[in-house]
């Protein structure tokens, strides 16, 4: 028990650091925009029950309803219609050994304020890689554009021919599965998927292949910023819903500060 | 001629707004009929049925052959002033805060004999014409208007009790993503409105319309009908100068139950159509009954538009048309709610409107404009109920006739399986 017995020691003075990386569950924070004729994400609401008072003397309390991706929020397998045959692919079936595991960062503000649709490409992955060495098998990929720092309507940055935000490109996703083994993907925008996603080949390529190989994905993560490149552990544990296909939930990461 | 109302000063804060009072509410229940007849803007009496004679004041009986088939007929207006007098107090504290009052006794050329309010450009002894309106209590009473039209005859004190003129008034329009949304800022702002503002939500989410609402002159407010924080916000903001709330927040989907498969649209369709118009009236409605009195700018009418679903189902767009039952339902618990402090609801029905969703079904369709002039004919009529378009007033006809006939000729079935 040293390493967990060390690890509280670095926590308990500072060594080591928790960064909080979830947005706050805001009934106006922006969710993903389908076509209207489609069944739509569920904005996060909030009723009172009781606030101390006739209808509940000393407590306070609410109802809350949302979609299960909504605000910052984790993607199964099951999610995807490529995924949907993925043994344990629902929330409630992944093992929580996977909830629990290193992260890279990937630094993309650069390219991503130069290009509202910048594609993550496999150069940037080597790019990385010369750098701070070869990914390690069952890392959580980030991809940071510093897109949790827009507010409003540039968030989505909606126009006439759809959203505009960065993602990954498909050759990209495909090589971080097929060769790196990851175990999940995330990004600080609405989704997985760039803002144009949906006229890829296949539409969504990150939910496309990476729920289909069994991958898990995160989205609207704040203060990627805070992350180093490599060295740091992500916590990441959906709700546990029967059969669900996502779930809000804190995401945290342990940095060490020394 | 009435002097033109001006836009009422800034309030004197040190001074205490006049408290709701209302104008006596009892009525037999005979006499409601000049009330219902009221409630659409009509001015209507008994008429016998066996002698034809007309019968005032309402009544079981003939006055002449002692019939009680006495249904409520349209009633021809032309008349003469033959007495009148202006009270100058009163036991009754809505009077007494009001007075001089003018009444008077008008001979209709119907027949019966009137006692009537009398607009103060009526000139003594003359031809009157003579119209119906709601008091502040809902009640229907009657008032004698000079024959012709008068420059600002809407102005006289006694027509701001009647009416719900938003002219001057301020006025909160909940949803400017809907598509009537631009059309009825206009006719508003066309109306004499002081201010319009208009409900936003999502503002992360663009959408065209925006750009004709900052011409019209609007002034935007964060605003979800389905966010209660959003709405009890917005209310601790502007409620206390919220004059006429107009309701045009609407989800619509094709479709009934089996169509959909799920009930997704359905609670999207509940949440805003009914609890919208529910946490709107448990933000907004205390804060504007109480200021029912509060001078030339008094908070005066909550306007809901409504399907016409709302009376009997129109099963092309079931699921939505029981949310519009429901909504219509909680308009009639908001009228007993705002009855005491005098606060109008006035619920506008139409057909299917030019818009996205009922884009499907063939014309005849009510549009924007004509829905805009409806609701703000509605409001300087002070009426009730509202029916915007021939297909509305179809139904409402059809619904009075026989409901059970209406409901069975809605809902035909395909031939086959």
């Amino acid at each position: 028990m040293t390493t967990l017995t060390d690890l509280a020691a670095s926590l308990a003075s500072g060594t080591i650091r928790v960064v909080d990386l979830t947005h706050t569950l805001d009934p106006d924070f922006p969710v993903i925009i389908l076509p209207p004729e489609f069944g739509q994400c569920a904005r996060f609401r909030m009723e009172e029950v009781s606030a101390y008072d006739h209808r509940g003397p000393a407590w306070k309390w609410h109802n809350i309803s949302m979609s299960e991706h909504t605000g910052t929020h984790f993607d199964a397998p099951s999610h995807w219609v490529s995924g949907r045959d993925v043994p344990f692919g629902s929330v409630d079936a992944i093992s929580p050994k996977n909830f629990v595991g290193p992260v890279v960062v990937i630094d993309c503000v650069a390219q991503s304020n130069a290009n509202e649709d910048y594609e993550m490409v496999i150069d940037d992955i080597t790019a990385w890689e010369k750098q701070h060495g070869t990914i390690p098998n069952g890392s959580w990929i980030m991809m940071r554009t510093d897109w949790s720092k827009r507010q409003g309507a540039a968030y989505l940055n909606m126009r006439e021919d759809g959203p505009h935000s960065p993602g990954p490109a498909p050759e990209a996703i495909k090589f971080l599965i097929d060769e790196r083994d990851i175990l999940g993907f995330g990004t600080e925008t609405v989704g997985t998927d760039s803002g144009q996603g949906s006229h890829a080949v296949p539409p969504y390529p990150a939910h496309y292949y990476l729920h289909g190989a069994g991958k898990f994905g995160l989205q609207c993560l704040s203060g990627l910023d805070q992350l180093p490149a490599t060295g740091a552990i992500l916590i990441a544990a959906p709700l546990k819903i029967k059969d669900g296909t996502g779930s809000p939930l804190r995401v945290l990461a342990m940095v060490d500060n020394t | 001629m009435t002097d033109p109302l001006l836009a009422p000063p800034k309030k004197n804060p040190q001074q205490r707004s006049t408290s709701p009072t209302r104008p006596p509410e009892m009525r037999s229940r005979a006499a409601l009929g000049l009330t219902a007849a009221a409630a659409e803007g009509r001015l209507a009496l008994q008429c016998c049925s066996e002698c034809a004679t007309w019968q005032y004041p309402p009544r079981d009986a003939c006055v002449a052959c002692l019939s009680n088939d006495l249904p409520w007929v349209d009633f021809p207006p032309q008349g003469q002033l033959l007495a009148e007098t202006t009270v100058q107090t009163s036991p009754r504290l809505y009077y007494r805060e009001r007075v001089p009052w003018r009444i008077g006794t008008v001979k209709t050329d119907a027949g019966p004999m009137i006692i009537v309010h009398i607009h103060p450009d009526v000139t003594p002894q003359s031809a009157i014409h003579l119209t119906a309106h709601l008091d502040r209590a809902g009640q229907g009473v009657l008032v004698a208007m000079p024959p012709q039209e008068t420059p600002n005859a809407m102005d006289a004190p006694l027509m701001r009790e009647l009416t719900a003129d938003p002219k001057h008034r301020r006025v909160l329009l909940t949803d400017a993503r809907a598509e009537n949304a631009p059309a009825m800022a206009k006719a508003l702002k066309d109306a004499g409105a002081a201010i319009i503002f208009i409900g936003e939500s999502e503002s992360w989410r663009p959408y065209t319309a925006r750009a004709a609402l900052q011409e019209i002159g609007v002034e935007f407010m964060p605003l979800d009908v389905t966010d209660t924080l959003s709405v009890q916000t917005l209310a601790g903001e502007i409620g206390g100068k919220t004059d006429i709330l107009i309701n045009n927040a609407q989800f619509v989907r094709p479709g009934g139950a089996l169509a959909r498969g799920d009930v997704g649209f359905a609670q999207n369709e509940m949440d805003v159509n009914y609890f919208g118009m529910m946490r709107l009236a448990q933000a907004f409605g205390p804060g504007m009954c109480k200021r029912t009195a509060d001078e030339a700018n008094s908070a005066v009418a909550w306007v809901n538009l409504l399907h016409i679903g709302a009376l009997a189902n129109t099963p092309e767009y079931g699921a939505f048309a029981a949310s519009q039952s429901a909504a219509h339902s909680l308009s009639q618990s908001l009228r007993s709610e705002f009855r005491t402090a005098g606060l109008r609801v006035m619920n506008v029905f139409s057909g299917p409107t030019e818009s996205d969703w009922f884009a499907s079904l063939p014309p005849p369709k009510v549009l924007p404009q004509s829905l805009a002039r409806d609701v703000i004919k509605g409001l300087q009529a002070g009426v009730e109920d509202v029916w915007s378009g021939d297909i509305a007033k179809d139904v409402r006809d059809r619904f009075r006739r026989d409901p059970k006939v209406l409901e069975r000729e809605l809902t035909f079935g395909g031939d086959g399986p």
